[in-house]
């Protein structure tokens, strides 16, 4: 197979597209085409100050990358969840990350949960009012908080994520299988900034998971390979293969899915007054008692009832 | 000497003379779901698997 711009011999081959490239061209394409998608979907301009969130893994990296390749003021935000398991895991992604921010002289805020809430995330699920539930659902909670809250304490006007196609078509899928019309509604590359929420942006939606893999190898950027230890079994990951046995059939179904989905929305999918934008439902956005930022309860947010451990919803 | 396959030292092995999109089926692998790699260099699909080839796999998927 050959790169379809030199002719040389191809290591990547992205059939959905009918393109396959030398590792020179694709290292120059990818960072093109996250451009594009961050014009096409009107996602930040070249002056806005942006916080990238990095796990240490290959996606959240090469986002980082790539925004410093674009020219863009990104700076890096790493939240020290406390998962050992016998691994280090968060240890390990911690070092990773500091070592991408040391290499590429760019700023990495930490945020260590243990540090500043008494107890990791394990912790906080097994021992909180929420401890019957799997510490992916606390880890979400907290690691949405935190985010949202450096964001506007550093004064970030954007907070990117480093969410690949695979991501997006799995939760979609999900969605789609329950029907979940609220959250279908807010799939988007871009969620506006209001009401105290940072505006979120995924620069990567447009790529699927094995090209992202693909650019992490061929920029020889050391991400984390292990799979986070409680993510093993999940159903976002069953989802993904059985999507992946789709593609395996038909290259460009799983593309087709989300980029689908997206125009199908944006041409009337959900009746209009279907949809809610926060703004319209101002009156039902409440501000937490205990930290201030923005939330659907009445009095504590989610993320407070977790750390100071409030019984009332059990 | 058959291929073998690493993916995430689990080995399996295969018989060389294939393509490497073949021999991932034969082990039930989806070429989707991993990245290739023969002496330090990512392979394609359409790569023929020799005799004594050692072949690890990078496991595309995660989660979380």
């Amino acid at each position: 197979m050959k790169c379809k711009t030199c002719g040389t011999k191809a290591v990547v081959n992205m059939p959905q597209h009918k393109l396959a490239m030398c590792k020179e061209h694709y290292l120059e394409w990818i960072p093109e085409q996250t451009a594009r998608f961050i014009r096409k979907y009107w996602m930040f301009g070249p002056d806005e100050k942006i916080l990238v969130a990095v796990s240490g893994g290959k996606d959240s990296l090469s986002l980082w990358d790539i925004l410093i390749r674009l020219g863009y003021q990104v700076d890096g935000i790493y939240i020290g969840l406390g998962i050992d398991e016998g691994i280090g895991y968060s240890d390990t992604s911690l070092r990773l990350c500091r070592e991408f921010a040391e290499k590429n002289q760019q700023k990495l805020i930490v945020v260590d949960v243990k540090g500043e809430r008494g107890q990791s995330i394990p912790e906080l699920a097994s021992n909180g009012s929420r401890g019957r539930m799997k510490p992916c659902s606390v880890c979400g909670v907290v690691k949405r908080h935190e985010m949202n809250r450096i964001a506007f304490e550093h004064g970030y006007a954007v907070l990117a994520t480093g969410h690949n196609l695979d991501d997006e078509a799995a939760t979609l899928f999900g969605n789609t299988l329950s029907w979940s019309k609220d959250l279908l509604l807010r799939q988007k590359p871009v969620l506006p900034e209001q009401n105290g929420l940072a505006r979120k942006v995924k620069p990567l939606c447009r790529f699927y998971e094995k090209e992202m893999t693909a650019y992490a190898m061929l920029r020889g950027i050391e991400y984390i390979y292990e799979e986070c230890p409680f993510s093993v079994g999940s159903t976002s990951i069953y989802y993904k293969e059985l999507l992946n046995q789709l593609e395996n059939e038909r290259p460009g179904a799983k593309l087709a899915f989300y980029v689908k989905f997206l125009s199908a929305r944006a041409s009337g999918l959900f009746k209009e007054d279907d949809y809610q934008p926060i703004e319209e439902v101002e009156g039902q956005i409440g501000v937490c008692s205990t930290c201030g930022q923005p939330t659907t309860n009445s009095g504590m947010c989610a993320f407070c009832k977790i750390v100071t451990f409030d019984k009332k919803d059990e | 000497m058959p291929v073998t396959f690493v993916l995430r030292e689990k080995k399996h092995e295969v018989k060389p003379g294939s393509t490497l999109m073949d021999s991932l089926k034969k082990i039930n692998i989806l070429p989707e779901s991993v990245i290739a790699v023969k002496d330090g260099e990512m392979i394609l699909q359409d790569e023929i698997l020799k005799d004594g080839d050692i072949i690890k796999l990078v496991s595309v998927i995660s989660g979380g």
